[in-house]
Formats: structure tokens, sequence, C-alpha cells
């Protein structure tokens, strides 16, 4: 099967470990992801504004790139870029004078119809491959790892583009657990880091780093688990002041869901990119024997 | 916190402005207070979010432009998904944000953002900020 692939700004630069972990580990479980050409930014955050749509151009014209490929369906992996492209999609299926109005406005593209759906890469391994498959081709089992969960915002909310229940989520949960891995669920996994306030009152998502991490240690958790790269560069890169902030604190490796799944699969470790996460998780994978 | 109520302010253009940008209904808030229960970020913030709705309803748009709450929400949804009226509490504030943005006021001065936090960040965490706090 091969697949539109959207891989969004972050994924191409800071977010290299999701991305070629993703990518290879799909291959592997029989998808083809083919990305997009002259695919653009997706707007990054879904613009609430209901009486202007030039925010939600830059989406649109992105799932018009998708059709002209032929495809009806696109896949991200940034978090973000699901939860913009997706609401953007939405929005204009459930409102045909916007639809209209975009699709005026950018003369020069085909038109949009809402013929394409947005998926994020978990639900594809959730619902095009499943986790009796995954389960299956599993060569490294992530025994007595222990991994906590976090969604963060935009792959949950709001509801009608959520792509799992909103307030109790298990689709990371059943990937891990079909990767071998312990699941310890901690009451933060939907709760937000602080997102883009990081720009503009780092301090505050200092709190909520803190916040988030702390309970996951006094959980004993070995790692945290996520899919968007703004939760784990705030997550991630907070460490090191948390540390000096709180002497107790011994930091915690945050790691992206795809670069588990390629371990798991026995890829090659370079696709997994390990030495890009903010906490060096190579330690704690070497002391589990996950690594050499 | 003491607050003046007058029919001028009640039935003024802000309050259809709110409604217009956030195509919310402001008085199906019943004050029950869920949306700050679940904030995440409401302990930075002056005024809950509760407090800003029953202010955007009352019209008193300079006591919402006094706090900081607007400028501190994450729009994380939370408050929206949780609300037992169904009011999308995020484009609330996205729709008083915007009051003032369009203003051409930014609530983060780009060149002042060090080489080094510039250098760090990953993109979509600054073009989220830049395009949720300023103009």
């Amino acid at each position: 099967m091969k697949l539109s692939y959207y891989p969004g700004c972050t994924l191409k630069t800071k977010a290299k470990n999701a991305e070629d972990s993703a990518i290879a580990s799909l291959a592997t479980l029989g998808i083809e992801l083919a990305e997009l050409p002259r695919w653009n930014c997706c707007g990054t955050v879904y613009s609430f504004a209901g009486d202007e749509e030039l925010h939600q151009l830059a989406p649109v014209r992105n799932l018009i790139r998708v059709k002209e490929t032929g495809n009806d369906k696109v896949v991200t992996i940034c978090s973000f870029c699901y939860n913009t492209l997706k609401r953007a999609d939405l929005l204009v299926t459930s409102n045909p004078e916007k639809m209209h109005t975009i699709n005026t406005f950018m003369e020069e593209e085909i038109d949009y119809e809402g013929d394409v759906s947005v998926v994020h890469l978990l639900e594809v391994l959730r619902d095009d491959i499943g986790w009796e498959s995954i389960s299956e081709k599993v060569q490294v089992p992530l025994k007595e790892l222990k991994v906590a969960p976090y969604y963060g915002c935009t792959l949950l909310r709001p509801q009608d583009i959520a792509i799992d229940d909103v307030e109790k989520p298990i689709i990371m949960q059943d990937l891990l657990k079909a990767l071998g891995a312990d699941i310890i669920d901690f009451p933060y996994a939907t709760e937000c880091c602080g997102s883009y306030q990081i720009i503009s009152n780092p301090d505050f998502v200092s709190q909520r780093a803190w916040d988030i991490l702390s309970s996951a240690v006094r959980r004993k958790v070995d790692a945290i688990v996520l899919s968007c790269p703004l939760c784990d560069s705030n997550l991630g890169q907070k460490q090191k002041e948390l540390m000096q902030t709180h002497s107790e604190f011994k930091g915690i490796p945050i790691l992206y869901f795809s670069q588990l799944l390629a371990l798991a699969l026995g890829l090659d470790l370079e696709v997994c990119h390990f030495e890009l996460n903010y906490v060096d998780p190579r330690p704690l994978l070497k002391s589990k024997k996950l690594i050499p | 916190m003491r607050i003046v109520i007058s029919t001028e302010t009640l039935y003024s253009d802000f309050v259809k402005k709110v409604e217009a940008i956030s195509e919310q209904t402001l008085p199906s808030c019943y004050q029950c207070g869920k949306c700050s229960a679940g904030c995440p970020m409401c302990f930075a913030m002056d005024l809950l979010p509760n407090q800003i709705i029953r202010l955007a309803q009352l019209g008193l748009e300079d006591d919402i432009t006094k706090a900081n709450t607007i400028w501190i929400c994450a729009s994380c949804i939370t408050c929206s998904v949780r609300c037992p009226r169904g009011v999308d509490l995020a484009r609330v504030m996205e729709a008083l944000r915007l009051i003032t943005s369009r203003k051409n006021i930014d609530q983060v001065q780009i060149p002042a953002i060090p080489k080094e936090t510039i250098a760090e960040l990953p993109q979509l965490a600054m073009v989220g900020g830049f395009r949720k706090l300023t103009a």
C-alpha cells in the first residue's frame, strides 16, 4: 500500500528522529509513505476565527496537493499538522459556503471538494495494519521498559477530530503493548505542555513541564512516549533547567512512539536517531538490553 | 473583584464582535467553572477562564484587556471539550485575542527573542506562537 505523506516543517529539521523512524517502520510493515510534492506550511495552529478564511488557505492547499496525486488520504506524523489539516478539511466539508470562498480565492488551483481524508500515523497503525500484525513483526520486544504514553492536545481535541477517546485514549498504549513494553498510565497523559507559550512565557512552560515530568517520575516511568514535536521540545529541552531547580530530578528520556516502533521491529538503529533526542535515551535502552 | 454593569456595555459592539468572531453564544455559559477547573495554564492567569467569559457576556472589554488571561491561554481546548453547555471557550479566547491583534498590537516582540532560543526551538513553536500572539 502506498499513502500520501505530509511531513511539515519540524519533521524535516528538529524532528528527523520522528520522521526517519516512522518511514522506515511503515516500509517494514508494508506501507510506503510517498511525500507530497510541493507541500507548504499547514498553518501550525488552527485558526478559530469564524469571520475570515485566509488562515485556512494553507492547509486546504495541501489537501489539493494530495488530490492532485490521485490519492484520497494523507498521513501526518506531526500532531500539529494532523490537527490543522484535519480541522481545515472538517471546516470546509461542513460549510459549503466557506469551501466555495476558498476555492474561488485560489483560482489557480483545482477545486477542493472535501475529497481527502487526513489521518495520523497512529491511526494507520491501528486501522490499516492492526496491533496483531505489528506484534507478529516484533524482533526486539521492549521487555521491562516502563513507558508512559503522553498524548498532549492536538491528537485529541477538539472532539470531532480526536483519533481516540478524548479523556481516556488507549491508542498509544495499544501500540506499545504490541511492542512488548510495560505501560504506566499517568494523570497528565492528555494535559497540555504549555505549547507555543514557550516563546512568550517560558517560565510557565517550565512549570507545566515539571508537573508532567515529576508525575511520571513518581510513577517510576523509564521514558515518556509521545507524537508531538512541540511537546517533545517543551518536555525535553526544559529538563536541564529543571534539574537545577529541582536537585532530586535526574531527568527522564522522551521518545517518539515511532522510534520505539523502529527499535522493536529490529530496524537499523540509524533510523531511530537516538542521538537527536533532547535527553539521550541510549543509556536506558542499553540497561534494558534493547540496544548494544 | 468589583465590576460595574451597565446597559451600555451589555449591548455594546464588543459583545457582538466577540460572538461574531467566535461563532459562540456567550449567554449559554452558566458559570459552572469547569473550564477553569481543568485549565492547565490557570495557575498563571490574573483572571480565570470562567471569569473572562462572564466579563465578555457583560461587555466589560477593559477588564478583560487588563488581565493577562487571553495571552496565557495555550489553545489546548480542554475547556471546550468539557463545557456542559457546549461553549467553545477556546474560540472565545481567540476572538478576544484577535480584537487586540487586529489593531496591530503584538504580544511577542520577535526581534527581542534571543538567537539561542530561535536556534533551540522547533519551527512549529515559533510559527504557532507568532500566529497566536502577534498581529
